[in-house]
């Protein structure tokens, strides 16, 4: 599904590298986790993979499927069935919530060449998501994320991923400002996407939204790369010792 | 002394080519004008009230001429019941006004009832445009007086069933008109007046509106597409006590609008709202110049302006409230922006503020910025190229200016014109 080679990135306003030579495979039906301490290159790596402008890629390639992401438009991207949950929402002042997920539904569909969902299709739609995750028809209408609360700003990710339906979703520190009940039903939110044909990587700086939404593969990333790879029982590894421990063993 | 002396006689020969109406009771109203006119003469380019906008054009005897701009789209607010009062290169058109009657409401025409000797107007005619050119002169204004051709004047008894509609039509490529409206709403008496079309080549219009105690009046126009229009218009507002006085413009395309409101609250608790919102692209210069006078207690006044600029265009304002002694318990905001979509255009702003009372709460604030990078990769992240994410965006930030619009029929309607120029625009 997500497969990155060999990815190096730098900034391009100075001369930072960031990433030093990425390798990460998601196969489909999968969840991924990537662990790491600040400044290993997380966030950095879902940008990258989304489009954000401020990056070079110096070195390597990342495709979806058979197509190579890093040659398209973010919007292009998005079509192709990637989503990244932002860390920080962004908050839209005067754009409805409902508009812009509808604005997007239909972008995505007309970019695919299908049809695009009748108003009231999609009223159906929207009304039974966000029902399940639990935001009101209040905040559909407010503009996105203007005076959301963290939780509420999360929640709408989720909503928005689940009314996308992409095939790989990347989840960029989703726990933080969470707390444990809202971290519950976003979890549930997740989970409820799971399924065969989607792939997840979930970027996080701590195992307890793990608990929550089980990986298969967790990874650890420090300094740009990614340092070691192993089962769940790795995060839990983190959880007790810290990433001292692996990060003196890989060096 | 050169300059003011060919001022001077850019003044007179402008006079000179116009001709005063004849006409029973406005005339001594029309000579005090005129004589106003004469003793301040035309803007100049170094008055500082004319800073950021070149007046020449506005001054000329010869009219620039300006192309009959096309277009296949339905009227604005042709989905609203109105009654309809329609001038064509500022020529009365009857076949295609309405009837002007209407109850709780009576209408004249300024032409055609001029000749009478009295008329309730007679009492207005002038007079607010009067009182607005003091501390600033607004020559134009005194100009349109002295020499408007034609005009509505309406008295607001009771609540019309439907807003007056006024629709300037622009078919003469060098036409030049001059029209003036008085308004009285009496007290207790609400009215919306709308206005749309571009007018003539070069448009001067003032329109009076006297706000008795509780009265309401509301207006909103559309001021046309067409690229080469000039335009200069006063709005001279004067409110009773617990009366609501809400103006909103919105403006797209014109190679010159100058728009001048000016407000004074001079009954307690009254309410005043001005705004509008702009897209201006390539030779576009647009210019709000407002000034709120608060004169008594409690009252509030409330400015908000937004502009969307390209490709060179650029968009002026100046805002002013003025806090009388006496005047407590003011509430005054003003909030003026422009998104610069290029750095080619530009947005000049000169918010003031003068207070001589010392209880009232009065803010403003003026911003110019470009598309917000983090809200366009969020919205093409999500699958929006990055065209119609602009619009959205440059349509959300002119939105919060058409919400000031009460009803929310005609705000809907204003927001769906400006998305479908959005999206011609870009393809």
């Amino acid at each position: 599904m997500l497969e990155i080679k060999n990815l190096h990135v730098k900034l391009e306003e100075e001369d930072k590298v960031i990433l030093k030579g990425v390798n990460l495979t998601v196969e489909a039906g999968k969840v991924h986790a990537i662990m790491g301490p600040n400044g290993s290159g997380k966030s950095t790596l879902s940008y990258v993979l989304s489009g954000r402008d401020g990056y070079e890629v110096t070195d390597g390639s990342a495709h979806l499927g058979d197509i190579d992401l890093l040659e398209i438009e973010p919007e292009e991207r998005a079509a192709a069935g990637l989503f990244l949950a932002f860390q920080y929402p962004v908050e839209i002042p005067g754009v409805g919530n409902m508009t812009f997920l509808r604005t997007a539904v239909n972008a995505q569909r007309k970019a695919r060449g299908e049809e695009e969902m009748s108003a009231a299709e999609f009223l159906k739609v929207i009304r039974a998501r966000a029902k399940d995750l639990k935001i009101d028809a209040e905040m559909l209408k407010r503009p996105v994320n203007v005076g959301f609360s963290g939780g509420e700003k999360k929640r709408n990710e989720i909503l928005q991923m689940a009314m996308l339906e992409p095939k790989m979703c990347i989840l960029d520190e989703t726990d933080s400002g969470l707390d444990v009940d809202a971290m519950k039903l976003v979890s549930e939110g997740v989970n409820a996407l799971r399924s065969e044909g989607r792939g997840f990587l979930v970027i996080t700086h701590y195992q307890r939204l793990l608990d929550h939404i089980k990986p298969d593969v967790v990874h650890i990333m420090a300094d740009g790369r990614i340092v070691k790879t192993g089962g769940p029982e790795l995060a839990l590894e983190v959880e007790t010792n810290g990433y001292a421990d692996i990060l003196s063993e890989v060096a | 002394m050169a300059v003011a002396q060919s001022m001077t006689e850019a003044t007179d020969d402008r006079i000179a080519a116009l001709s005063m109406p004849e006409g029973g009771w406005s005339q001594a109203a029309r000579r005090g004008a005129l004589a106003r006119l004469q003793d301040m003469g035309l803007p100049k380019r170094r008055d500082e009230y004319w800073k950021f906008t070149r007046p020449d054009t506005l001054n000329t005897v010869a009219v620039p001429e300006a192309a009959i701009f096309e277009h296949d789209e339905a009227p604005v607010f042709g989905e609203v019941d109105r009654l309809k009062v329609v001038f064509v290169d500022g020529v009365f058109d009857a076949d295609a006004s309405d009837d002007l009657s209407l109850e709780g409401i009576e209408i004249d025409r300024l032409a055609a009832v001029a000749k009478a000797d009295i008329h309730w107007a007679k009492e207005l005619y002038g007079t607010l445009e009067t009182a607005g050119q003091s501390p600033v002169a607004r020559p134009h204004a005194a100009l349109n007086t002295a020499f408007a051709e034609d005009g509505v004047l309406i008295r607001v008894t009771g609540t019309p069933s439907k807003p007056v509609s006024l629709i300037y039509h622009h078919r003469d490529t060098t036409s030049d008109a001059i029209l003036h409206h008085v308004v009285r709403v009496e007290s207790g008496a609400s009215l919306t007046v709308l206005e749309n079309g571009p007018a003539a080549a070069r448009f001067n219009k003032v329109m009076e509106v006297d706000v008795a105690d509780g009265g309401i009046f509301h207006h909103v126009r559309a001021q046309g597409r067409d690229h080469e229009r000039r335009a200069v218009t006063h709005i001279f507002a004067r409110l009773g006590t617990e009366s609501v006085f809400k103006t909103f413009t919105l403006t797209v395309n014109g190679q010159l609008t100058r728009n001048e409101c000016v407000v004074e609250l001079t009954g307690d608790d009254a309410v005043a709202h001005v705004a509008g919102a702009c897209v201006g692209d390539g030779d576009f210069h647009h210019d709000d110049t407002v000034f709120i006078t608060h004169d008594a207690v409690n009252c509030e006044s409330r400015q908000v302006f937004k502009k969307v600029l390209r490709n060179g265009a650029t968009g002026v304002f100046q805002g002013k409230i003025l806090v009388r002694e006496g005047a407590q318990k003011t509430d005054g905001y003003q909030i003026s922006q422009s998104l610069l979509l290029d750095e080619d255009s530009q947005f000049l702003a000169k918010p003031e503020l003068e207070i001589y009372a010392d209880d009232v709460a009065c803010s403003h604030g003026s911003t110019s910025g470009a598309i917000d990078e983090d809200a366009l990769f969020y919205l093409r992240s999500r699958g929006v190229p990055e065209g119609p994410a602009t619009d959205l965006l440059t349509l959300a930030f002119l939105a919060e200016a058409v919400d000031e619009i009460e009803d929310e029929a005609i705000s809907e309607e204003l927001v769906n014109r400006l998305r479908g120029w959005l999206d011609r625009r870009r393809s």
